[in-house]
């Protein structure tokens, strides 16, 4: 015989006070969890669509980042005809060399200043990344000192504007266009002329190469070709895709570590709270536990009442943590990347999967706090019970 | 006259609807008087009595105890005028569960100057009065239904009001707790000659009273 | 007093509820006193900014180089104390993507470097040992602790900015002068760096990081600066000179978003400690609510109950900050440990023990806010009604 629902319904409706105060918590426990994984996740998105695993990457090989990476004319020549790169209709491989540094420039609204990561392309440079789109202006002319920027800097930075001039290296580089890139962290970048940029930072080398695959199987061959070549042996291939979520893999770690320490300290201040308010639910419906003993329900049935109650408490926190915390998809987030020192941006992305694991994780909240609770009101002894009062 | 009620009303707000509970009434109780309130239930006996105790106002009228009004004094001075004057029994005993006999007795004392001492003196003349001299460390958990409404009562004299106010004194009890509880009473009125006024449903109690009154609706019959 | 064993005795009424509300709040504090410390480590670097040191770099980004030949031009700059140089050698050391791997390493002009970070104290023979050898290099104390390294070891480091296979052996241990100085660094010559280079690439020769300024008058800071990127405005590579807590803060505040997150979290922290005690004290208000009327009938006066409520929150709301506080030193500890390099320097301040004290009593009066104005509203007659 079941107890029926309404009864524990009923009940959490009329603690409103201590209810209310313990789902506070509960929400704001479920808000930090999903929120850290929302937080992740947004990073990770962020990072790994901006590579593409048609592409390769070859850097030199204790480079962990573009930043510190030198590839040589004579290499990147040598690369750029093996048989695996794609070729454009007109023959030539679709091939970028690029540099990579990091500017300063003045943040608005604030003294400080914030570290932009600016990139020198070939023209192949655009082809190999198609998902950029130019949202204001034009793309920049090759062989002069015009540049692209991402929107996200616009929008952080001063005097980035078009036909603006920024100076930075060893000249004046006019800002001729805007550009979307889908929220990847190109969209932190400037991009310009690499022959233009290399000799404004008195850079002999450049920093990677870029280029895509004729078929996407063929990475092992064009790897190990790369790599066994006495030419270019200092160097390393890697999908693109495979880069870019290694230079995230510190971040990520860091905030998924961190946000893992706090919501297991919150969610055991939560629990505590739950299981006070189960407690005193217990104590103070003893009388009518002893009368429904009296009346042929089983030990079983309280638990699962009492359970029951405490389950549907912590799942409605949950939902309102949840709930909560897509808000935060609204709030942009730029910090610095330790991997590769240039400020990214990226947003708190929510997943169907982080619904449901928030959602269980309030449950396994309610279980735990209201797991004590409610079996000592099963292991109440009927007689005891209706004469407390 | 002790206690004048004068054209008293009182009625309660639940929501947005006003029940009238009191209409109007008017009594007089003489010093040294045992008054019994008798009436059906919500017939107002235990407003009146609150009103009369100092725990409640009056909407309308004046209740004068012993020459000061106190439907005009403030929230502090009825507090003051409760310690020094009234002496409340309640049905339900309602002693602090976690002080012990001596320390639930001794509670009223605490607001007045008297020394740890003195105050100790009156505690033990008020719980020997009850003949419970034996039972002062014993907390309300190892005293039966009988023995906590004497402490109760211990609890009522020891600042020796001029008023004792009792609500259903005898309702939680058995027969003879009940009967060891008015013949206490009866003492306090004939032997100390303390103004008691009672509700009650129990005609056994009601028995040693001196005086009746009905009430009816909130008003008096 | 009366109030204070009547309070006591009320909380331990029901030792279970009392036990568990002061675990959780010792639980939040902790965790209070742990997040703020994350956050003043993060700004440790700031914080251990000596006086009067200044830092010029290049004004691009600090990832271009200055010519050597800068050294003496900006010594000669009025108000110029003392001028050293460094370079970010970086490179991996072991396997890069461990960040246990992970600690400074650069290559200084020996002469004059540690003169001007007096903080990090050498003894004469390791200083001695260090400047005979070509590849000798200097390692901090937490360091050599960390990675179980001595005098006479080697330090292998696969370089990127400078690549090809190098090889250090440590000839000296520095020791902080106090808690605050980061002891994770490694220090090398700059000379071999340059000779080096010179070797496998020559056109980067004579090349350095950054200055480092000691300015004698610490007023002078700012006209020193104006004056040394005035000087090198129009050539080559012109120079930003800033005091080093500005150039220490500039990292800092491109991590603020992060630094703000936690800052947030620690506000949420006190909002779950205040539930938490509240849901307690909401609860034994309520049951007392017949006994608080029946004090009131007795002639004590709603401040007394109002102490009541008060006290019982107070008390429950500090013996759980303590109990807090008492947890975060080890938690504060295990942390330093853990993270020795991307967080050098991690102590537990008096601030923030300050901090999670005022938040604890805070919540205790906070936590009584609603029981106490209820009380306040309600009348004796209604609480003596009440069914706890």
């Amino acid at each position: 015989m079941n107890i029926p629902l309404f009864y524990s319904l009923r009940s959490i409706w009329q603690r409103r006070m201590t209810t209310i105060l313990t789902l506070g918590g509960i929400t704001l426990v479920v808000f930090v969890f999903a929120a850290v994984l929302m937080l992740a996740n947004g990073l990770e998105e962020t990072l790994v669509e901006t590579g593409s695993d048609a592409n390769v990457i070859v850097l030199r090989r204790s480079a962990t980042t573009e930043l510190v990476s030198q590839i040589t004319r004579n290499s990147a020549n040598i690369i750029k005809t093996h048989p695996e790169v794609k070729q454009l209709p007109d023959g030539k491989p679709l091939a970028s060399t690029e540099l990579n540094v990091i500017i300063n420039l003045n943040k608005k609204g604030s003294n400080d200043m914030g570290n932009v990561s600016v990139r020198g392309i070939s023209p192949e440079g655009l082809l190999l990344r198609p998902h950029l789109i130019l949202t204001s202006g034009r793309m920049f002319t090759f062989g002069t000192n015009e540049i692209i920027v991402g929107k996200s800097l616009a929008e952080k930075f001063q005097g980035v504007e078009l036909r603006k001039q920024l100076k930075f290296g060893d000249g004046q580089w006019t800002v001729v266009g805007f550009f979307d890139a889908r929220g990847t962290a190109f969209e932190s970048e400037i991009w310009g002329d690499v022959e233009q940029l290399m000799p404004a930072f008195g850079r002999p080398v450049f920093s990677v190469v870029l280029f895509q695959l004729r078929d996407p199987a063929d990475f092992t061959s064009v790897k190990e070709r790369i790599e066994s070549d006495p030419r270019t042996q200092s160097s390393i291939a890697k999908r693109e895709i495979d880069y870019y979520r290694e230079s995230s893999q510190t971040m990520s770690m860091f905030i998924k570590i961190l946000g893992l320490v706090v919501t297991i300290i919150f969610s055991i201040g939560a629990t505590i709270g739950a299981m006070i308010t189960m407690y005193a639910a217990v104590a103070n419906r003893t009388v009518e536990i002893g009368t429904l003993r009296a009346l042929g329900f089983r030990r079983r049935s309280i638990l699962g009442a009492f359970l029951f109650e405490s389950i549907v408490l912590a799942l409605i926190g949950g939902a309102a943590g949840v709930a909560l915390a897509s808000l935060t998809s609204l709030i942009r987030i730029s910090t610095i990347n330790f991997s590769t020192f240039s400020e990214l941006a990226f947003g708190f992305v929510l997943s169907p999967g982080i619904v449901l694991a928030s959602l269980i994780f309030a449950v396994i909240m309610g279980i735990l706090g209201g797991f004590l609770p409610a079996a000592r009101a099963a292991r109440m002894q009927i007689v005891s019970a209706l004469r407390a009062s | 006259m002790m206690i004048e009620v004068e054209n008293v009303s009182k009625a309660y707000h639940r929501d947005s609807i006003e029940i009238p509970v009191l209409n109007n009434i008017s009594i007089s109780v003489p010093e040294g008087e045992f008054l019994a309130l008798m009436g059906p239930s919500g017939s107002g006996k235990t407003t009146l009595l609150n009103l009369i105790a100092g725990i409640d106002r009056p909407d309308n009228g004046s209740i004068v105890i012993n020459g000061t009004d106190i439907s005009r004094l403030n929230e502090s001075q009825m507090a003051r005028w409760r310690a020094d004057n009234v002496g409340f029994v309640f049905q339900f005993y309602n002693l602090l569960p976690v002080l012990t006999a001596f320390e639930n007795v001794e509670l009223p004392l605490l607001l007045t100057r008297l020394s740890k001492k003195e105050r100790r003196h009156h505690v033990e003349s008020a719980l020997d009065l009850v003949g419970l001299g034996d039972r002062m460390g014993h907390t309300p958990k190892q005293l039966s239904g009988g023995q906590e409404q004497r402490v109760a009562i211990a609890r009522a004299i020891v600042t020796d009001p001029t008023v004792i106010v009792a609500d259903e004194p005898t309702g939680d009890l058995d027969k003879v707790s009940a009967e060891e509880i008015m013949t206490l009473l009866e003492r306090l009125n004939t032997e100390y000659r303390k103004t008691i006024v009672m509700v009650t449903h129990d005609p056994r109690a009601a028995e040693k009273a001196h005086k009746f009154m009905h009430l009816d609706k909130g008003e008096l019959s | 007093m009366f109030v204070l064993r009547l309070v006591l005795k009320n909380a331990l009424r029901h030792k279970l509820r009392t036990s568990l509300t002061i675990l959780g709040i010792g639980i939040a504090v902790m965790s209070f006193g742990f997040i703020r410390t994350i956050v003043t480590a993060w700004s440790a670097g700031v914080e251990a900014s000596a006086a009067t040191r200044m830092i010029t770099r290049h004004a691009v980004s600090f990832i271009f180089p200055l010519p050597l030949a800068y050294r003496d031009k900006i010594a000669r700059i009025p108000g110029v104390d003392q001028v050293s140089y460094a370079n970010w050698f970086g490179g991996n050391y072991k396997d890069p993507n461990d960040w246990k791997n992970f600690f400074p390493r650069l290559a200084v002009d020996d002469e004059t470097y540690f003169d001007l970070y007096p903080e990090f104290l050498l003894s004469t023979e390791d200083v001695e040992a260090f400047k005979k050898e070509r590849n000798a290099c200097i390692i901090g104390a937490k360091l050599a602790r960390e990675h179980g390294l001595k005098r006479g070891d080697l330090i292998p480091i696969d370089g990127d900015i400078y690549p090809g296979e190098w090889e250090f052996v440590v000839r000296g241990v520095y020791r902080g002068k106090d808690a605050t100085v980061d002891e994770t660094q490694m220090f090398f010559h700059w000379q071999y760096l340059d000779e080096r280079v010179g070797q496998t690439q020559p056109m980067r020769v004579g090349n350095v990081g950054w200055y480092i300024l000691n300015v004698k008058n610490p007023d002078e800071m700012a006209r020193v600066a104006q004056e040394v990127d005035a000087f090198f405005l129009n050539s080559r590579a012109a120079t930003k000179t800033e005091t080093e807590k500005e150039f220490q803060q500039s990292f800092v505040s491109q991590s603020s978003a992060i630094i703000s997150s936690l800052e947030i979290i620690s506000i949420i922290i006190v909002g779950i400690i205040l539930l938490v005690l509240a849901n307690t004290i909401v609860m034994a208000a309520r049951e007392r609510t017949r006994e608080h009327a029946v004090l009131k009938t007795l002639g004590f006066r709603p401040f007394h109950v109002i102490g009541l409520i008060g006290g019982e929150s107070m008390l429950i709301a500090i013996v759980g900050g303590a109990l807090g506080l008492a947890l975060t030193f080890p938690v504060v500890g295990g942390f330093a440990e853990s993270f020795p390099t991307f967080f050098p320097v991690v102590e537990l301040q008096i601030m923030t023990i300050l901090l999670a004290v005022a938040v604890a009593v805070f919540a205790g009066v906070a936590a009584a806010l609603f029981p106490t104005i209820r009380t306040l509203r309600s009348r004796i007659a209604d609480g003596l009604r009440a069914v706890a």
